[in-house]
């Protein structure tokens, strides 16, 4: 009965929310601002290899594709692999946590340690210790991995300790009442009431990943077939090359933007049907 | 869907559920019945300091409609949360005489899992006692059906009305065959309309079903309305201090509420509020 009741209501504000001021305000503001960075360009006759206009910024994009996509796909690939590494860590380990507090009380401060400790100032080690344990071409992969992980573990983590804890007093006192297991309140209680949290915690992550990714190849600077799109900024800028830097940055933001774009919809479709956050209701 | 919320009581319909109550006919149950519960010399201190409840005792007769009236703080949720075996005595035992305890808690507010639909939060205690889906389908069906909500099987608690998601509550207290009801102020957030709507439903259900219940309210009208027995108590320390039969026969129609024998028991109880007699000196 509800389905039936939601679809047409959910075209209808798909074409609404295409017009709304939410979309439409920001776009126009862009394109204003876009058109007159290249006016302000063009009159003040900057040269390009201190500030190029977004024509040129795009014209670029177009030519050096074939050499600046390869690279984002790299790092994409750090990003999603760190990611998934982080997601599956953190949540096992809340559950870890979510066990007893003496685990939690035990362990936590280690993992705000882990979260507050400067990723640049450790990648060069784990770039170090990684090349011990595994040689070869895969071994820059693997540290890149492990930084962008670091910096992505920690939300997930404590957004998920805090929403296993938050299950409602009344039920779990319910499910103590009907003889439920600690392994069925897991799952049937405190798994789904942490869910938001867990979710909220992916969207932050999701983008901490790929800035973990960035950094740590900044860090490891190497170059070859490894080479991520933080290496493509770092070498146009050592030889000047400002509009191929923009594009690259451009790349790395729209990806950044993606990600977020597309955990929000995972978010609002595990949620639709029951929380706060993804119900839409007029008032 | 908003409208779903519109009055609950309409969707509910008090004949369906009269019937059970002809074959019955006017049968008083018993006052005087075996006990079934047994509290003796039950106190209660929170780990804070606070005296919840002092030196309490009550015989719960199998069958018998007892509601706990008092001002807040009396520990008449106390009591029950000690029947339900939901926190440690510091002093007393209870005794029961049925065995297994089959008993159901009806919250102050519904406590339903905001997740999962109407079905399935009635089918959770089937769920965590390890009934199969199939195997408890007729028995969920049959309690969504007593409490009036066909035709919602389907929705989420947030698209129901507060009354609603209370018969989502009492539904789920029925799927599990309790003897004994512990209902903690069940219709204390609902509109007075609902309130009444719902009284007369848990009174038809009670005749049907010839549970034991515990009702906790700080309504007296309520207790009086619903109760062969009302347990009068007054706090700081909790305490009992007057026990009164409410001899009205039963099946209880609105035109009780209007009668001289109603006004009178109000009175009786709201007077023994009014002068609530100093606690024992050593305490």
């Amino acid at each position: 009965m509800n389905s039936r009741l939601k679809v047409p209501m959910l075209r209808q504000g798909l074409i609404r929310q295409l017009l709304s001021p939410d979309l439409l305000a920001p776009v126009l503001v862009g394109i204003l601002m876009l058109g007159a960075w290249e006016l302000g360009v063009r009159i003040s006759g900057i040269p390009p290899y201190l500030l190029p206009g977004p024509i040129l910024v795009w014209q670029t994009l177009i030519k050096d594709w074939g050499e600046l996509f390869p690279s984002l796909l790299i790092t994409v690939q750090i990003t999603i692999v760190a990611f998934i590494a982080a997601v599956v860590s953190g949540l096992l380990v809340a559950i870890l946590f979510a066990q007893s507090k003496w685990i939690e009380r035990s362990f936590f401060p280690y993992a705000v340690i882990l979260q507050t400790t400067p990723i640049v100032a450790i990648a060069p080690l784990i770039i170090i210790w990684v090349r011990q344990a595994v040689p070869g071409e895969s071994s820059t992969f693997v540290s890149l991995v492990i930084c962008a992980w670091l910096v992505a573990f920690f939300p997930i983590l404590s957004n998920t300790i805090l929403g296993l804890n938050s299950a409602d007093h009344s039920l779990l006192n319910l499910f103590q009442l009907y003889r439920s297991s600690r392994w069925q309140t897991l799952i049937y209680l405190r798994l789904p009431s942490a869910l938001p949290y867990f979710l909220g915690g992916l969207r932050i992550s999701g983008g901490l990943a790929l800035i973990g990714a960035v950094v740590a190849e900044f860090v490891a600077g190497t170059g070859g077939t490894q080479s991520g799109i933080a290496y493509q900024i770092l070498i146009s800028s050592f030889n000047l090359q400002i509009p191929r830097m923009f594009a690259a940055l451009l790349m790395t933001t729209v990806l950044g933007v993606a990600i977020f774009a597309g955990l929000t919809l995972l978010s609002d479709t595990l949620l639709r049907n029951w929380h706060e956050s993804a119900v839409k209701q007029e008032n | 869907m908003g409208d779903l919320g519109g009055g609950s009581g309409r969707y509910f319909i008090a004949t369906p559920l009269s019937y059970f109550w002809y074959p019955i006919g006017f049968t008083l149950p018993s006052i005087m019945s075996n006990p079934a519960i047994t509290l003796s010399h039950i106190s209660k201190v929170y780990a804070n300091g606070t005296i919840a409840l002092t030196d309490f005792n009550l015989d719960i007769g199998e069958g018998q409609f007892i509601s706990l009236v008092g001002p807040s703080g009396c520990g008449k949720s106390t009591v029950l949360r000690m029947i339900a075996g939901l926190g440690k005595m510091s002093a007393g035992s209870i005794d029961w005489k049925l065995e297994p305890r089959k008993l159901a808690f009806v919250f102050q507010e519904a406590a339903l899992m905001p997740w999962a639909t109407v079905q399935d939060n009635v089918r959770l205690p089937l769920k965590l006692a390890g009934v199969s889906k199939r195997a408890a389908s007729s028995v969920v069906a049959e309690a969504i059906a007593l409490v009036g909500l066909q035709g919602f099987e389907g929705a989420y608690p947030r698209e129901l009305s507060g009354g609603m998601k209370m018969r989502v509550s009492i539904a789920r207290a029925l799927v599990t065959q309790p003897e004994i009801l512990l209902m903690d102020e069940p219709f204390g957030a609902l509109d007075e309309m609902t309130r009444s709507q719902l009284n007369s439903d848990v009174l038809d259900l009670w005749l049907h079903k010839r549970w034991t219940v515990v009702f906790v309210t700080h309504n007296i009208y309520e207790a009086v309305y619903l109760s062969n027995r009302v347990i009068v108590m007054a706090s700081r320390p909790g305490r009992v201090i007057a026990d009164v039969a409410i001899a009205a026969p039963y099946p209880r129609t609105a035109d009780f509420r209007s009668s001289d024998l109603y006004n009178t028991y109000c009175q009786k109880i709201s007077h023994a509020l009014a002068h609530v007699p100093p606690a024992a000196a050593n305490l």
